[in-house]
């Protein structure tokens, strides 16, 4: 189970990285978020997968069953979504208003801040 | 009290930044808003050293979750002077940004950003736990992209382009060697982990601590993954960069040390070879890199570059006098980058330009400008008795100690680049004559002026002060140091005694959950 989504994670890494090659700067953030999906997958599997085994303690005990899943990945990766979705809208806005000052989406284009005034 | 007094450093600056978010409409009021924040700030954290200094290490864990399993924020000698830097060096901007931004439209949405920058960059000092590390990172990184593309002109939008995608590549290498770590050893507790991660396999530890490497390589503009820093910060105004430039590499570095201390063991990791190559080149490249600029924003970037060299040269030497000196360089060089940039902004407001073969004439127009840039440049590129050259010293002494020739060799050799660099700006801004189609300086109010002199001059007095003063700055680092390298008591400190994270139930389960 694990190794399968090992291959998935490591299927969008490669994508991932792939389009983050690309010069074209929205094929860049695409490849960006799969990268960071591929990372929050990375950590769900991480936490190990189980199934069908909660982390609630029964009345009478003091600890989970064994064998349960543990919820703390989960939280990392809620914490991590959400900030991603920040940065990521931030990322989107700037690169749309990029493109519209710059009159280019290729990177190697832009060069406006490099150039001596 | 004690449990309030280390959440406040991030919660002054907050509350400011929430403050004059509500009243950007009144430019005076989120001011005094700013300044009040920025003093509070300064106040606290002059109490929060007090008591490290006086009680020793101070723990506070949120919700009383103790640790391994709730955060911590844990204020040793060497998070709590780190935030006495950072609050002094906000009222600085602060202070300067007053006069130097008063006229633009972001001045208001400025001064929030600001403070929330600030709160980012404390919270990454006081917490010992790595994840809420990361959010701290966030905090830091989206303030900073917004602070950089508040003037939005073309070049700007450029800038910010190249400074987001990069410090989102390490963001995202951050976030999973934090995964992994957490899958490997069931815990994020900085504390908690040094002992679990000398228990994981070589490869293991090496995959994991090569990727927090990574990261914070770029966080620090560190050898091959500097080029963001070189791209971007020449077209920020200059109280933001002054800001950027003596905070956010900082914090990388402040990570590394950190990281490579408490949670992996530099030597054992079986990086510190690469981190002295990483460390030689850095240096060589950020000076060489400004010799050939001829614009003062451009020039000090790069000499943030060559710096940082020198602190990942005392984190790679490894031994206590080597980070005793990368400690006491950090706090030395905080300091004196701000306040150069902030002489470069002076001059860039007086003449309409930093480029330097538009500018001249500036001593003897300013003759106490002239004396004021010198004291920061003298300092960083190492002439005694100023702050910068006891950091070197003590980096340079440390390698000569474990035989690294050609690391000193480099280290030294830097230094005089770097006097170079700082004498072309010298000649050319303050010595040769105003250009002749150079248009007049502007007549400043006197106000203004003071707003403008009022930081420089107080940072360059800082400097002095460090460089007769060294006794107890260099107790402090070497006090911080010893703790870095014999972590014992702080991880008592934080678990508690005998460690409670060997019964811990996460642990004993394990987080496979299958060995009971």
């Amino acid at each position: 189970m694990e190794f399968l989504w090992c291959l998935v994670v490591g299927l969008m890494t490669a994508c991932g990285v792939f389009l983050m090659l690309e010069r074209h700067i929205v094929r860049f953030l695409f490849g960006m978020i799969l990268v960071s999906n591929a990372i929050n997958l990375a950590i769900f599997v991480a936490g190990r997968l189980t199934r069908g085994n909660p982390p609630l303690i029964a009345s009478d005990a003091l600890l989970p069953a064994a064998g349960y899943a543990n919820p703390l990945p989960q939280a990392l990766i809620l914490t991590a979504i959400v900030i991603g979705f920040g940065l990521l809208l931030f990322t989107l806005l700037l690169a749309y208003r990029a493109i519209k000052e710059l009159g280019t989406a290729d990177m190697d284009k832009m060069q406006h801040a490099e150039t001596e005034q | 009290m004690m449990q309030w007094l280390l959440v406040m450093p991030i919660f002054i600056p907050l509350l400011t930044a929430t403050a004059c978010a509500f009243s950007f409409r009144k430019q005076s009021l989120s001011s005094v808003i700013s300044w009040t924040g920025a003093i509070a700030n300064l106040l606290v954290a002059i109490l929060l050293i007090q008591t490290v200094i006086s009680n020793g290490l101070q723990v506070t864990a949120f919700g009383d979750w103790k640790a391994p399993f709730g955060i911590v924020f844990v204020a040793d000698l060497l998070s709590s002077s780190m935030v006495l830097i950072t609050a002094i060096i906000g009222i600085a901007i602060v202070l300067y940004s007053t006069a130097d931004l008063r006229s633009k439209p972001f001045y208001a949405i400025y001064h929030s950003l600001i403070h929330a920058l600030l709160a980012g960059v404390m919270g990454s000092f006081l917490t010992g736990d790595i994840f809420n590390l990361y959010v701290f990172f966030e905090v830091m990184l989206i303030t900073s992209f917004g602070l950089m593309v508040l003037g939005a002109n073309k070049a700007q939008i450029d800038a910010a382009v190249k400074y987001v995608v990069l410090n989102l590549i390490s963001t995202m290498v951050f976030l999973l060697a934090i995964g992994l770590l957490y899958g490997a050893t069931g815990t994020l507790n900085m504390a908690d982990l040094h002992a679990k991660v000398a228990e994981l396999p070589d490869t293991t530890m090496m995959l994991i601590s090569g990727l927090f490497l990574f990261g914070f390589a770029i966080k620090a503009s560190a050898f091959p993954v500097f080029s963001w820093l070189p791209a971007s910060y020449h077209h920020l105004p200059s109280a933001i960069v002054a800001l950027y430039a003596a905070l956010l590499t900082k914090v990388g570095v402040y990570a590394l040390i950190r990281v490579f201390t408490i949670v992996f063991d530099l030597v054992d990791s079986g990086y510190q070879p690469l981190l002295i190559v990483i460390a030689g080149l850095t240096m060589l490249t950020g000076v060489l890199g400004a010799a050939s600029q001829f614009n003062i924003k451009r020039i000090l970037s790069f000499h943030i570059i060559s710096q940082i060299g020198y602190m990942l040269m005392g984190l790679a030497i490894y031994t206590p006098l080597a980070i005793t000196g990368a400690i006491f360089y950090i706090i030395h060089h905080i300091i004196v980058k701000a306040n150069l940039f902030l002489i470069g902004g002076f001059l860039k407001r007086k003449q309409g330009s930093d480029n330097l073969r538009e500018l001249g004439g500036a001593y003897s127009a300013m003759p106490w400008l002239a004396l004021l840039f010198l004291i920061p440049a003298f300092s960083l590129a190492g002439f005694p008795p100023l702050s910068g050259f006891w950091g070197k010293f003590l980096v340079i002494k440390a390698s000569l100690q474990t035989e690294e020739y050609l690391l000193a060799a480099t280290a030294l050799f830097v230094g005089l680049m770097t006097i170079y660099s700082m004498t072309k700006i010298w000649a050319e801004a303050f010595w040769k004559p105003l250009p002749e189609n150079a248009p007049a300086p502007v007549t400043l109010s006197w106000k203004e002026n003071c707003l403008y002199i009022t930081p420089i001059a107080a940072l360059a007095v800082i400097t002095i002060l460090i460089g007769f003063m060294v006794e107890p700055i260099y107790q402090l680092a070497e006090t911080s140091a010893m703790n870095l390298l014999n972590p014992q008591p702080y991880i008592n400190a934080v678990l508690g005694g005998d460690s409670i994270s060997h019964t811990a139930p996460l642990s004993a389960n394990g987080i496979a959950g299958g060995s009971h």
